[in-house]
């Protein structure tokens, strides 16, 4: 499979190198060529220099065509945006941006893009291994809408539930 | 009106000036709280201290009341999260944010926000139009949609020189609807004839900007239009 990952932090370098050993096709952005540094030496994808949300430079990395594309650079709005860019402008089907804002991270699932919430599952898993009670929000939420669908108007107190609701039972099953 | 203006820069601080003494109701969200407190000291206490792209902030600070959003910050992705979050989760109505990369003016407007000023675009429409390489000029992106006005600056060896207005075949949805001729604005009907040191204004979608550089300007000629 190709796999594009835009932001080489430590989650980013870590996916990337486990992703290249496992024989996918990866393509690795960031902005710094430094972060390239994580990357171990035998990695064998591709790493660009670039701005993951600018739609030319995804292309000239080729970024087109890949199977999965994940936004994990530090900025929330950065992996919002590289990831609508993927969804809308490359058609790339199956998009993850880790936002770390939980209220953005609910919306943006249902305006189309699956996102991680770093802060929920940090806090839910010290919270877990402590064995008390757990935030009820779900860390990791699957994409349920497009925004071009949206907007179904929910006020956002309903909204959080209702993505808590859809969570919780998703880990039950 | 009620705006909520995100973003306390250089434009949003005179932004809220502006909209205050023209009587409009202004909330600026800044995140800086030293800035916060300037503008304040400065304009009065419609300043919330907060991180505009939050989506509680956003709420404390009364968007689900506002008319229009003006997301002003110096990051466009930014302003794209604010305008969005905005729309669809407090169904503002108006949505206005500022870019400074011309081609994400293109993906903002696909993705809902409903006005987008760049004042990248501006400049570099000003300095185009002291150039007289560049015959297709973008004089403005309307509204809704993805209409633009555009100026075609006509030239020894155009195609549409000596033709009339009428014998010109434009592109679906895309229509010539003035002529610049010394200095006056003539409603373009469709028998004027056009002449060399014309400007012509057509409105129309982007796409059609091949066929109109091909109509109005002539396929030898090097513009604008040939990069996009």
């Amino acid at each position: 499979m190709k796999i594009v990952i835009v932001g080489c932090g430590r989650v980013g370098s870590a996916l990337a190198e486990s992703y290249d050993a496992g024989g996918h096709d990866v393509v690795v952005l960031d902005l710094s060529t430094r972060a390239f540094d994580r990357l171990p030496g035998e990695f064998r994808g591709s790493a660009v220099r670039g701005d993951g949300t600018d739609e030319d430079t995804l292309r000239r990395a080729g970024a087109e065509g890949a199977d999965i594309f994940l936004a994990l650079t530090e900025g929330d709005n950065r992996n919002v945006m590289a990831a609508q860019v993927a969804t809308e402008k490359l058609a790339i089907e199956r998009v993850v941006a880790k936002i770390n804002d939980p209220v953005r991270a609910a919306a943006y699932a249902e305006l189309g893009i699956a996102t991680v919430c770093r802060t929920t599952m940090l806090a839910d898993a010290i919270s877990g291994f402590l064995g008390l009670a757990l935030s009820g929000v779900p860390s990791v939420i699957a994409a349920t809408g497009s925004h071009h669908d949206a907007p179904d108007h929910l006020p956002i107190g309903d909204r959080g539930a209702a993505a808590a609701a859809a969570g919780s039972a998703g880990r039950e099953a | 009106m009620f705006v909520l203006v995100v973003g306390g820069g250089k434009v949003g601080y005179y932004l809220a000036k502006e909209l205050i003494e023209s009587a409009h109701e202004v909330v600026l969200m800044e995140k800086d709280r030293a800035r916060a407190d300037q503008i304040a000291d400065e304009i009065g206490s419609i300043v919330v201290a907060h991180d505009g792209c939050e989506g509680k902030y956003l709420g404390e600070a009364g968007c689900a009341r506002a008319d229009i959003v003006a997301a002003v910050t110096g990051d466009d992705e930014d302003n794209l999260v604010i305008c969005q979050m905005a729309k669809h989760h407090f169904d503002v109505k108006r949505t206005i944010a500022r870019v400074n990369n011309p081609k994400n003016e293109a993906l903002f407007r696909h993705l809902g926000v409903d006005e987008i000023i760049s004042p990248t675009r501006m400049i570099l429409g000003s300095i185009e139009q002291d150039i007289p390489v560049h015959e297709l000029l973008h004089l403005a992106a309307l509204g809704e949609g993805e209409l633009e006005i555009i100026e075609a600056h006509l030239q020894d060896g155009s195609p549409a020189i000596g033709r009339t207005a009428g014998d010109i075949a434009m592109p679906e949805g895309c229509s010539l609807f003035a002529v610049v001729r010394g200095g006056v604005a003539i409603p373009l009907r469709p028998d004027v004839t056009l002449q060399v040191g014309d400007k012509v204004i057509a409105i129309g979608p982007t796409e059609c900007e091949t066929m109109l550089h091909a109509q109005l300007i002539g396929d030898g000629a090097e513009g604008i239009a040939a990069g996009i």
